[in-house]
């Protein structure tokens, strides 16, 4: 069965490639088929490979050819599974199947169905090379896969130049972090001699002592890249942007997977982090910060897709905590239940729009309770996940970050508040788009009911957010990755105020925006609430930020340049070339005795030379 | 014939006077017909290098390589001339300073 | 003795008539010269022991091959028109550079000359010699002739096609 490995990540690319060569000509139905089927069929797959897996425990690993060979570098193509990449893959084709088939409804009216079933496969295809490498330079393919997949789906709907913008923003944002990414992969092979993720750790391991310089600047260059293709500070600012894609993409995309890449490139190489102290406190304060950040913008957005963007950010940043502290396996597994919950919200989220006539703005919905039942009660149970309300999946993830983060010395309670004051925003941002789009009264009629083929994948994915998190089952397969945990529990003080956040934000939210007993305006309307909204509102101004730090002094350089004075150097190597030529051409008589004088001339110095006599 | 002893340099002298000769004619003249003959002389000069060499070591090498000139002469000379009357024809004259379509 | 006096003599013909045969205004003058150059280069082959060569250079090159150009000077019909445009081609001025590239080449040969050992011809080399030397290893060579001659054949009688004036080129 483990032999079947490779055939996960083929389904998805055959289709695609499929779909590539018949250049729309296919009918729908045979697209959604092909689009669906295959990951389907690549979920299928990896059910019976994580069956076979989970049987015999070891890790397997299965070559299939010699990439290239330079020297003593011969990186292979070559699939290694074990707990982390059989968890990675689960989510990847499990939630990307029921994202496949919620398309499947979500884009019929789109011209381009078949342009966005090929790129969602070859999305997928990259992902899961991305998660299944068993080196780095492949996961860096798989890496860059995914970058170039969430371009074409971000600027998806290219006729408008904005999203074209947008694509290019998430493009070109993100390869900031993936240079920082290569590079570390530069300076791992010259100091390790390998790119192979196994042997790689263990010659760390010998090579190098914990606190030493390398393994600390290696870690910093790669979470540079986890920063970047995460959406973390400093390198978040697409994410929100890219928002311009289609919702589906967004689900997949910008929530449930690739995102989470950095997550998982840390969780991967998490013994070369455990040798760099530094890096995973950098890690930690990274993700700390950035949660908080994108949990105060998200509470004052008011398109549904930003609010969700934000909220994903602020996630990730979780995840991000949970790794710097070393609680690998609460990170992963808050991956995972934020792959189910989000991708739920999203859907949810699209189908609202869907039903809405494109409507993003959440104050002009309202009262949709009744009207979308089967979109309200989605949009609820994910808003209850994510705002870890007890017994749902966030919870129980979200938990184990907060008890981890609690128990690091020195800055582990400074950790564990930051991250309590990032729950209870959540669960105020998180209710306020619940009781806003859903409740009060009603603004627009909805003009149709989502499908039956957006009504499941909503339905299981209500499912998974409601009970993924029990008995902490995603957790099984990642016991033989990391280290163990201590199994020492702080006091039930520390669990109790962790539970009741989210039940406090939950009433703050409540108060504010269903009852209105708690009136805010006042607060809102004065001159710091003022100043404060507007600074969350654009996201801590850190587009501004970058539009004063790099794009306008590039801009500047740019004008500074228009003249092209760089260029006279390259001019003026043309200006000779050109007069060299005309001047050449004129040798060029079409006379034959010119011809067999200058052959002469030439015989004559030729044996000149060979007499010695020049 | 017999212990004649014809020294080789001055074979060689003829055969480089009579090349020189060919390649001055190449030279100067505009004529085709003239051109074809100065390439004549040439290879014919070359052809007397070559049996004066074969002689000088007694091989009959140099004779056959005479053979190959000739017949590498014989089929230049017949392209050649189709040349001139097809140049005759076409600028209505053998100078070949009016044929200089490769200007540049 | 005898010998080397008619070499001398058969080398001055041959130099002489090829210089007077391309300076001639008129092609058919030229080409009796170089009849007459090409006879006394076969004395000259005769002399130096090639009496198989000698009588092919005078039965292929001053007999077939100047055949040639008499029958394609006559084709061409030139006349007295020819001959005064040939006058004026030859100007004093174009002779300068060639002359001058042509004497630095010929002291060059000269040079080239000077610096082998003295060696003299040494006798007869009988046409059966050269028979076996074609047929044995030249046999190859012999061969790639005879497809070269063919060539020049299908070549010649393409461009001496009339079809060729009206539409083809250009």
């Amino acid at each position: 069965m483990l032999k079947l490995l490779p055939l996960i990540p083929l389904f998805p690319l055959i289709s695609s490639v499929l779909l590539m060569v018949t250049v729309g000509k296919m009918p729908k139905r045979l697209v959604a088929i092909l689009g669906a089927g295959s990951v389907g069929l690549s979920a299928v797959t990896t059910l019976l490979v994580g069956l076979a897996f989970m049987e015999s425990g070891q890790p397997h690993h299965q070559v299939l050819w010699t990439w290239m060979q330079v020297g003593a570098f011969s990186p292979d193509i070559a699939f290694y599974l074990d707990g982390l990449t059989l968890v990675m893959m689960s989510v990847i084709t499990g939630v990307g199947f029921l994202i496949h088939l919620f398309s499947t409804e979500f884009m019929e009216e789109d011209a381009s169905y078949s342009r966005y079933f090929a790129y969602l496969n070859m999305f997928v295809f990259a992902m899961l090379v991305l998660v299944m490498a068993d080196n780095l330079l492949l996961l860096y393919l798989g890496w860059e896969g995914v970058g170039v997949c969430s371009y074409l789906l971000v600027g998806f709907w290219y006729q408008n130049p904005d999203n074209g913008l947008a694509a290019r923003k998430a493009f070109v944002v993100t390869r900031v972090g993936d240079t920082a990414m290569a590079l570390g992969l530069f300076l791992l092979f010259t100091e390790l001699g390998t790119l192979d993720i196994q042997p790689m750790a263990a010659a760390a391991n010998s090579q190098w002592q914990v606190g030493d310089t390398l393994p600390v600047l290696a870690c910093l260059l790669l979470l540079g890249g986890a920063v970047g293709k995460s959406a973390q500070l400093p390198l978040h600012t697409w994410l929100p942007d890219a928002m311009a894609g289609p919702t589906p993409v967004s689900a997949l995309i910008h929530a449930a997977t690739m995102v989470t890449a950095g997550v998982y490139l840390i969780a991967r190489t998490h013994e070369l982090f455990l040798l760099a102290p530094p890096a995973m406190l950098a890690v930690a304060l990274v993700g700390l910060i950035t949660s908080l950040m994108a949990a105060s913008t998200a509470l004052v957005q008011h398109d549904i897709k930003r609010i969700l963007a934000y909220s994903t950010i602020s996630q990730i940043g979780y995840m991000f905590l949970a790794l710097g502290v070393g609680a690998w396996t609460a990170g992963i597994f808050h991956l995972v239940t934020h792959a189910f919950f989000k991708a739920l919200l999203f859907l949810a989220a699209g189908a609202v729009i869907h039903c809405l006539h494109h409507e993003h703005n959440i104050f002009k919905m309202g009262g949709l309770r009744t009207r979308l039942p089967v979109v309200f009660w989605s949009f609820l149970i994910g808003s209850a996940a994510l705002a870890a309300l007890p017994l749902t999946s966030g919870f129980f993830s979200k938990d184990m970050i907060l008890l981890q983060a609690y128990e690091l010395p020195t800055f582990g309670p400074w950790l564990w508040a930051g991250g309590l004051l990032g729950a209870l925003l959540t669960a105020i941002y998180s209710f306020r788009l619940v009781f806003v789009v859903f409740f009060g009264k009603t603004q627009m009629e909805p003009d149709k009911q989502p499908g039956s083929r957006m009504a499941v994948p909503l339905s299981l994915l209500c499912v998974l957010s409601l009970v993924g998190g029990f008995f902490a089952l995603p957790l099984v397969p990642l016991e033989s990755v990391f280290p163990v945990a201590s199994d020492h529990h702080p006091s039930h003080l520390i669990e109790g105020i962790s539970i009741a956040i989210p039940l406090i934000g939950l009433a703050i939210a409540y108060f504010i925006y269903l009852s209105g007993q708690l009136n805010i305006d006042g607060l809102v309307n004065s001159a710091p609430g003022q100043m404060l909204k507007k600074f969350w509102f654009s996201g801590w101004a850190m587009d501004w930020l970058y539009d004063r730090l790099w794009v306008r002094p590039y801009k500047g350089l740019a004008y500074i340049l228009r003249g092209e004075w760089v260029d006279v150097i390259y001019n003026s190597i043309v200006k000779v070339c050109q007069q060299l030529f005309v001047g050449l051409s004129h040798t060029q008589t079409g006379r034959l005795r010119w011809y067999a004088t200058s052959m002469v001339f030439g015989v004559i110095v030729v044996l000149a030379l060979l007499l010695g006599v020049i | 014939m017999d212990g004649v002893s014809i020294p080789l340099d001055h074979v060689l002298l003829l055969a480089s006077l009579l090349f020189i000769c060919g390649l001055l004619g190449l030279m100067m003249r505009r004529n085709v017909i003239f051109i074809l003959i100065s390439l004549e002389v040439m290879l014919n000069a070359s052809a007397v290098a070559f049996v004066a060499a074969g002689a000088r070591w007694g091989q009959a090498d140099g004779q056959v390589i005479f053979m190959l000139i000739l017949a590498v002469a014989a089929a230049e000379v017949a392209v050649g001339l189709g040349l001139v009357i097809q140049i005759q024809r076409r600028f209505k004259s053998l100078d070949m300073d009016d044929a200089d379509r490769l200007r540049g | 003795m005898l010998e080397l006096i008619l070499f001398y003599m058969a080398s001055t013909i041959a130099l002489v008539s090829t210089i007077l045969a391309l300076t001639r205004v008129n092609a058919a003058h030229a080409l009796v010269y170089l009849i007459l150059s090409l006879l006394a280069v076969a004395v000259v082959f005769y002399l130096i022991g090639a009496p198989f060569a000698a009588a092919l250079e005078v039965v292929i090159y001053a007999g077939a091959i100047m055949v040639l150009f008499v029958f394609v000077i006559m084709m061409l019909n030139l006349g007295e028109k020819g001959d005064r445009r040939e006058k004026q081609l030859l100007k004093p001025q174009i002779w300068i550079t060639p002359v001058i590239l042509a004497v630095l080449l010929l002291v060059e040969l000269v040079l080239v000359l000077s610096q082998s050992a003295p060696a003299e011809t040494q006798g007869l080399i009988s046409s059966k010699e050269v028979g076996m030397a074609l047929y044995g290893p030249y046999v190859l060579a012999v061969e790639i002739a005879s497809m070269l001659l063919m060539a020049g054949l299908v070549g010649a009688y393409h461009l001496g096609r009339r079809y060729l004036e009206e539409g083809g080129g250009s």
